[in-house]
């Protein structure tokens, strides 16, 4: 019989195993355990896995190599744009990702948008599709478009897999997704009240866990999670407590957030991964019969605010900072973004005036998902929590919870 | 350089509409800013509004040595070193009292139409801009042409948004009603220009090219990728170009360029990608110094790709607005746009293909390394890389940029004298 302690240990060594494992053999061996699996991978931010799903296909997150080498994909790329493209052309070109039936590229950029067109060119036998999110600002003509997008998706990809995409497979994902969001947005509450008890170091690896087990499995683990770090919930710090925006889309190394938070900044909200709850609440709400329809309501009417959609609301970027403060008890925010990354760097000037303006502390640097050395982040962020923690909230984490 | 009569025809055109803009506040005239890929100048115009659009603004502020202090401007204000210098430079513009490119104030605008064609970006540029001005901003989603061709329900999505967001959207602000009687003729006249254009550009079919299709072509796409589209001046322009550029191909002339007119032109290029706008005429120089004239680019299609055939129809005025926006260059996927490379090379019967590769357009660049490698595997000419930025001076290397394109040029002449994949020497008055 296990220790709360040794099942947390447990879950976050699979967890971080699945994290590192840039082969993707967890989704091979998935595929080898019954003739005829499919596997489809998706790129950042937001492809709906429950279509996915669904269609009888593994939705698999594709977030870049990490620290991995990179030899062919630079060949690609020019120096001024991001990291991520070049390490999944990597990835690619390295025969890693073989395995995989279908590639899908929504529409977080133009270096992912021009992605979708280099994959059918590099890979003819894959079935590629950029995923075009609906952006404009009247609800009834986006969720029709954006319900037959989703229904166009979801015909192509069963008639690789073979399945009949009926109502009934669509909610029995919905439902299961709607699950995963829900434990989601548990493990961030619980981070929220109890940081101590949900290192985002551990939080962070279950998540990237999530994007590529089945969601059957990665729901069973995170109730775990949930379940013994309630049980053990960890030595309570005195740590400032930050937001983290702009990390949305390529993905800082783990030493980065580990070290941000070991230099005093305990990250209480963030936006990595944000397309796991990119829409808040369930897709069942039970205000629509057909479940794409029931889908497309969800992101038109609850989708959380990011760059990637555009916000009709005028005042929307300024509010957006301080609102994710006040929601998340947070003292300060940390404005991280991968470099040369359109969407994060554009939103700045916006989001960064918003949160001045609310008087918030703020720091703000650029990483690359390959960045090696974390010095000047320990400093920034320590000196960053210093402050916090002398001349704005000097009553201390515990106090203040 | 010598200007010919289309350019200063032009130029008169331009001042009218930025005098007309400013005056716009007194006389009562609304402005609509929007940008020029899925631009749509006749429905704008046929509301009796005044486009104006922040990318030319950009461009200008480039060619008059304006954009450095701009962006230093808008990077001061917490604009990253990393992104689209367009949009630094017209907010720096903004926060520098808004002076345009020809002196004059320009004025606020009364609508932002977000025409989200192609480009990321845009979204985002409006999002800035929306923060500054007190005035309605109205989104068009142009779906990507991800799988080659605008589907036929993205076609519909876009006329749907024209006729229930769009329209009513310029209604309130005009006070006028949607008069697509009106919006017809507009479109009849567009076609018109476009088949001058058409003709124009196709010009350089022939040997020596009439006109330079690249640092030339940006003067000619000027008038119908802006505020004319639609318009008589528009028609009367592209009139009096086409027929300047048939005289030209009757006498035997190329065009001019900042080293002369360049009749003896020693390489055919095609060129992807948006020109320098901060050393326009050192960077044209480089070219024409050589005999080097461009015969095809894509950049002079972003505002529209009529010389694969797409013309404005009057009988299907929403729809026809539909398929020009889904057509710009930059709304269509990797492989349409090196299948348009490839086409110009044989067709336009290039020696050589070169891609300037501007920082900061992603929507152009990323990619352009792979369309590079593919156009050459396709035609078996050799392609040239260089890289610079729209209008951001500091990251414009002459030297760098001179070196990479001398030492393109001698490898065609090497090329050429070991008859290997050479159009051979430049005949005057062939045909290809």
């Amino acid at each position: 019989m296990m220790s709360p302690r040794q099942r947390r240990s447990a879950i976050v060594a699979w967890a971080r195993d699945l994290y590192e494992d840039l082969d993707f053999l967890s989704v091979r061996r998935w595929l080898d355990a019954e003739p005829g699996r499919h596997a489809a991978g998706i790129l950042p931010v937001y492809v709906p896995r429950e279509i996915v799903h669904a269609a009888g296909m593994l939705p698999v997150g594709i977030h870049g190599g990490g620290s991995m080498e990179i030899i062919r994909g630079d060949a690609f790329y020019q120096s001024y744009i991001c990291h991520l493209p070049r390490s999944v052309v990597e990835l690619g070109q390295s025969g890693r990702l073989d395995a995989f039936s279908a590639m899908l590229f929504p529409s977080t950029c133009d270096v992912i948008r021009n992605l979708s067109g280099m994959w059918k060119l590099l890979r003819p036998s894959v079935y590629v599709r950029y995923v075009d999110l609906p952006q404009v600002n009247v609800a009834e003509r986006a969720m029709d478009f954006w319900q037959g997008e989703l229904a166009h998706l979801g015909r192509d990809l069963a008639a690789i897999t073979g399945v009949e995409l009926d109502e009934a497979r669509l909610w029995a994902s919905i439902r299961l997704y709607d699950r995963s969001r829900a434990l989601v947005e548990q493990l961030y509450q619980a981070r929220r009240e109890q940081p101590w008890r949900v290192p985002s170091e551990e939080l962070y690896v279950l998540l990237r866990a999530g994007e590529v087990v089945p969601v059957e499995e990665w729901n069973e683990r995170a109730e775990e999670y949930l379940e013994v770090s309630a049980e053990d919930p960890g030595r309570v710090r005195d740590n400032a407590r930050v937001v983290l925006v702009g990390a949305f889309c390529e993905q800082p190394p783990l030493g980065l957030i580990k070290t941000i938070e070991r230099a005093g900044c305990t990250i209480v909200d963030d936006d990595l991964l944000i397309g796991n709850r990119l829409i808040r609440g369930p897709v069942d709400d039970g205000q629509e019969q057909d479940p794409l329809r029931a889908m497309a309501r969800a992101l038109l009417s609850r989708s959380r605010r990011t760059s990637i959609l555009y916000e009709p609301d005028p005042t929307g970027k300024r509010r957006l900072v301080p609102e994710l403060v006040k929601e998340s008890g947070a003292d300060g925010v940390i404005f991280a973004a991968p470099s040369f990354c359109d969407p994060a760097l554009l939103d700045r000037p916006m989001l960064r005036a918003g949160a001045e303006a609310a008087g918030l502390p703020c720091i703000a640097f650029e990483y690359a998902e390959n960045t090696g050395q974390f010095q000047q982040f320990r400093e920034q962020a320590g000196t960053f929590s210093d402050g916090i923690k002398l001349w704005i909230a000097p009553t201390g984490e515990e106090g203040r919870t | 350089m010598n200007k010919d009569r289309s350019m200063l025809l032009q130029k008169e055109m331009i001042a009218r509409h930025f005098d007309r803009l400013e005056a716009a506040p007194q006389t009562g005239e609304k402005v609509v800013y929007t940008f020029v890929p899925g631009n749509l100048t006749e429905l704008i115009r046929s509301f009796g509004a005044l486009p104006l659009l922040p990318e030319i603004n950009a461009l200008q502020s480039g060619m008059r040595g304006k954009s450095r202090a701009y962006i230093a401007e808008a990077e001061k204000a917490g604009h990253s070193a990393d992104v689209c210098t367009y949009v630094k430079a017209d907010i720096g513009m903004m926060m520098s009292g808004n002076i345009g490119p020809t002196g004059t104030r320009l004025p606020p605008p009364d609508l932002l139409l977000l025409s989200y064609t192609g480009c990321y970006t845009f979204m985002k540029w409006f999002e800035l801009l929306r923060e500054q001005y007190d005035c309605p901003t109205v989104f068009l989603q142009v779906p990507y042409q991800g799988d080659g061709s605008l589907l036929p329900e993205h076609r519909e999505y876009i006329v749907r948004q024209l006729r229930e967001d769009v329209i009513p959207a310029l209604e309130r602000v005009t006070g006028r009603p949607y008069d697509e009687d009106k919006l017809r003729e507009m479109l009849a006249l567009s076609a018109k220009a476009e088949d001058d254009l058409v003709a124009v550009l196709h010009a350089a079919k022939q040997r020596p090219s009439p006109i330079d299709s690249y640092f030339g072509g940006v003067y000619y796409i000027g008038p119908i990728f802006s505020a004319f589209r639609g318009t008589p001046e528009g028609v009367e322009y592209y009139e009096a170009l086409r027929e300047e550029v048939e005289q030209r191909l009757a006498d035997g002339e190329g065009p001019e360029t900042p080293s002369g007119r360049l009749d003896d032109q020693q390489f055919r290029l095609v060129v992807e990608g948006p020109p320098n706008w901060t050393s326009f005429n050192e960077f044209w120089q480089m070219f024409s110094d050589e005999g080097a004239v461009v015969v095809a680019s894509t950049y002079t299609k972003v505002g529209g790709t009529y010389d694969f055939g797409f013309r404005h129809d009057p009988s299907d005025p929403l729809g026809t607005l539909a398929d020009y926006c889904g057509g710009c260059y930059t709304n269509h996927n990797l492989p349409g746009r090196i299948d348009m490379l490839v086409q110009y090379v044989k067709e336009y019967q290039a020696d050589g293909f070169l891609i300037n590769s501007v920082k900061s357009c992603n929507s152009f660049s990323a990619g352009q390394l792979m369309i590079l490698r593919e156009v050459e595997k396709r035609t078996g000419i050799p392609g040239g890389f260089i890289e610079s930025d729209l209008v951001d001076p500091r990251y414009f290397s002459a030297a760098n940029i001179k070196n990479r394109l001398e030492s393109y040029f001698q490898m065609l002449r090497e090329r050429r004298r070991a008859g290997v994949g050479a159009a051979g020497p430049v005949q005057q008055g062939s045909t290809p």
